[in-house]
């Protein structure tokens, strides 16, 4: 309620519309109402249009046969397949171009960042001149220009760009290896699987350790040798099942190895340079929030530099960074959506696309493609609060 | 008692200069580029990168472009042939506007140019009256200019309008829209009554959950479906709405970080002095929320700004939709870097321009509380 009225004495005496608490329960009914009405509005209109045009409602066209193709599948697809399969097709392409925009986004941000604030003038005014450019141009006109002005400028596949004749880029795409598994190969993920969970129960015994002892133990060096060493023991321990399927030129086009669509390689460079420059910003302005004085505390305390930027500089950086960045990460799989004016097949292009203009049941289908994002962007905002709950300053 | 002078000195000496090595340009030099040799590799390393990016890329544009001509025939050089843009300036300004009537187009961007100086150079009186009138009356006299059809004036249907002007259009309409629109949800966010702040928040987050591009395409399919069928309704007023929705939601959550800033007391204060809570608002609360968060309310605007490019993917002709179509014109295939990188530079100016004029501001609120 508006305020609580613990001590009104004249409370029951003045005129009713004078009560904080009647007013404020009167506006939200006339609200709800008024809403209410509303949306009453809206559905009673498209109930009667969607009826005017003959199409029905509901989610039987999800079985329905496709009967298009799409250019790139992660998972099996034919022209047969339903329409519920290409929602899973469109969905995987999307996951697929924002996690690789965002590792590439996240490693382009940090070099930038850094080198926004290093010593060296010119390596910092680089840095400048690489954000102010690429933060102020809309992520549209970027996209077209690596896909119509670049990528489509490269030569045919007959005149390929090679690099050690394994990896080839002509105007189809990307060409490269394909690696395909033997019987056993499945030992070896399982492998990495056992390597990891054994490096963290050993950072945990080393720093239990510590608190104890007070010495430490090399974590890093020793969870790398875990991780690379086990899979690799195990892969080779197998007979090394793996054989790579290398792309060779037949007539026109290549053949074997996996080819890479232009499209999600201008997709990716786009959002990876565009979601970049924001990344950078972010990690410059963390780093700079740490006040120097933690810099000079440790040199006093004569703790080596990398010790201070890795145990002192930058956990307190993190918890500016963090939350910003995940906002960074949630609009660049949003932005991913721009896949549709180059022709990726991402969720929106693929489902809100074509997959609508041939069933024409727009409101289902902009509904699940709205509600996907929606629940990635409440997934993500959930768990950024329990990281923050949890990196919060702790005063005592 | 003497004085041995042998052992004092009674006069101060002349602070001595700077040795040479750090001094001037050498010690700029020394301090900045060359302190160690890490450093020094770095710098020459990026002087010749720039360097040569820098050649490559003036050769393109300036050394070996074609700027004068009026067909393909005129592109002769190496490097970019400008004439492509020049055959087509008019329609990436106007779009398919009739060529007898973009004087009040003129008159509009003259107007809009006129109002944002005023706003932005801040020696100017009168700022209250002129926001008033860039916030009300000029989209009401745009309006009438633009579309036409009253005093005489010949009426121009919205789908002949595109170019630069579509995009400053949607722009403009989005960023007088979205402010209010944002300002009440901000309110509404912080609001005790529970079903208001319920709704506010399902709206926020709706919004700023989902991709611009899914609102355009929902506004663009669905919004007639939710009309009583013999209404027709607009594609651009379509397109507008959505952006107006879709951005009032992250206004929304500008100013909610600009009220959470102004302390408790203030509000109180307006209520001891029994001020309603809309005086309390407009008098006290917003006029100090709302100058905290101009950087952030100007940062939106640029993504505005940005955005309206994406209008195209729903067959409005803005500047970048306009350029697109004139690259597919079977007399200027393959003239895609010079369109884009025009493009691009048309939007950089006013984006960084904007991005200029925030840091601006910043600096100058900035004043009294600087750590």
């Amino acid at each position: 309620m508006l305020r609580p009225s613990t001590s009104l004495p004249r409370r029951g005496h003045g005129p009713l519309w004078r009560n904080p608490a009647v007013r404020a329960l009167f506006v939200q009914i006339v609200l709800f109402v008024a809403l209410a009405g509303f949306i009453g509005f809206l559905v009673h209109n498209t109930l009667l249009n969607l009826d005017a045009r003959g199409i029905h409602t509901g989610f039987g066209f999800m079985d329905q046969r496709a009967g298009f193709s799409i250019s790139q599948t992660l998972i099996e697809y034919t022209n047969s397949s339903t329409y519920g399969r290409t929602f899973v097709i469109g969905l995987l392409n999307t996951l697929l171009v924002s996690i690789l925009g965002i590792i590439a986004a996240t490693i382009i941000g940090f070099v930038v960042g850094i080198a926004r604030l290093s010593p060296n003038w010119l390596l910092a005014r680089l840095a400048t001149v690489y954000v102010e450019i690429f933060r102020n141009i809309p992520l549209l006109v970027q996209i077209l220009f690596w896909y119509f002005a670049v990528l489509r400028a490269l030569p045919s596949p007959r005149q390929s760009l090679s690099l050690f004749d394994a990896f080839f880029v002509n105007v189809r795409g990307l060409v490269m290896p394909d690696p395909q598994p033997l019987d056993g190969f499945a030992a070896t993920p399982w492998a990495l699987l056992v390597a990891i969970i054994a490096t963290v129960l050993f950072a945990v015994f080393a720093k239990r350790r510590q608190m104890a002892t007070g010495k430490a133990l090399p974590v890093y060096w020793i969870g790398l040798a875990i991780i690379i060493g086990l899979p690799l023991i195990v892969f080779f321990a197998t007979g090394a099942p793996l054989e790579w399927s290398m792309p060779e030129l037949t007539g026109f086009n290549f053949r074997g190895g996996i080819n890479i669509l232009p499209e999600l390689v201008a997709l990716w460079l786009a959002l990876s340079i565009y979601t970049g420059a924001f990344i950078a910003e972010i990690v410059r302005s963390g780093i700079l929030s740490v006040p120097h004085g933690q810099t000079e505390a440790a040199r006093s305390l004569s703790v080596p530099g990398a010790i201070t930027l890795r145990k002192i500089v930058i956990p307190q950086a993190m918890r500016v960074i963090v939350p910003q960045m995940t906002s960074q990460y949630l609009n660049l799989i949003k932005n991913s959506s721009l896949a549709t004016a180059i022709g990726y097949p991402d969720l929106v292009a693929v489902f809100a696309g074509t997959t609508l203009n041939q069933t024409g049941q727009a409101i289902e289908i902009i509904a699940m493609t709205m509600a996907v994002y929606l629940v990635i962007s409440l997934t993500v905002s959930f768990l950024m609060n329990l990281y923050n709950a949890r990196t919060l300053l702790k005063e005592r | 008692m003497t004085t041995n002078n042998a052992t004092f000195r009674t006069e101060m000496i002349e602070a001595r200069e700077a040795p040479n090595q750090s001094r001037g340009v050498i010690g700029w030099l020394r301090a900045n580029l060359f302190s160690g040799p890490v450093n020094s590799v770095i710098s020459v390393l990026v002087i010749l990168a720039v360097a040569k990016i820098a050649w490559l890329a003036l050769g393109w544009a300036v050394f070996d472009a074609n700027f004068l001509g009026s067909s393909r025939e005129a592109c002769t050089g190496d490097g970019a042939c400008w004439v492509f843009i020049a055959s087509r300036f008019e329609s990436i300004i106007y779009g398919f506007y009739p060529e007898a009537a973009r004087w009040r187009v003129d008159i509009v961007f003259a107007l809009l140019a006129i109002l944002i100086a005023w706003l932005a150079i801040p020696r100017l009186p009168q700022k209250k009256w002129v926001a008033l009138f860039a916030l009300v009356g000029f989209p009401i006299l745009s309006w009438i200019l633009l579309l036409g059809g009253v005093f005489g004036l010949e009426h121009v249907p919205t789908r002949a309008w595109g170019g630069l002007m579509l995009t400053l259009t949607i722009a403009v309409v989005g960023i007088v829209g979205s402010l209010p629109i944002g300002i009440i949800l901000a309110l509404g966010r912080r609001s005790k009554m529970p079903f208001v702040k319920g709704i506010c928040v399902l709206f926020i987050e709706f919004w700023r959950g989902v991709p611009l591009i899914t609102v355009l395409f929902m506004a663009s399919v669905m919004l007639p479906l939710f009309v009583p069928g013999n209404i027709e309704f607009d594609k651009l007023l379509r397109a507008l709405v959505g952006i107006m929705l879709f951005w009032s939601a992250y206004m929304a959550e500008v100013i909610r970080s600009g009220l959470q800033a102004i302390s408790k007391g203030q509000n109180e204060a307006g209520q001891a002095l029994g001020l309603t809570y809309w005086q309390r608002m407009g008098l006290i609360i917003l006029p100090q929320a709302l100058k905290l968060v101009i950087p952030g309310i100007v940062n939106t605007f640029i993504s505005l700004f940005k955005d309206t490019s994406l209008v195209l993917i729903i067959g409005l002709l803005d500047m970048l939709a306009i350029i697109r179509a004139g690259l597919t014109d079977t007399n200027w295939l393959g003239f895609s870097t010079e369109g884009y990188v025009f493009a691009a530079l048309i939007y950089w100016v006013f984006c960084f321009s904007m991005s200029r004029y925030s840091q601006y501001i910043e600096r100058r609120l900035n004043t009294g509380h600087k750590r």
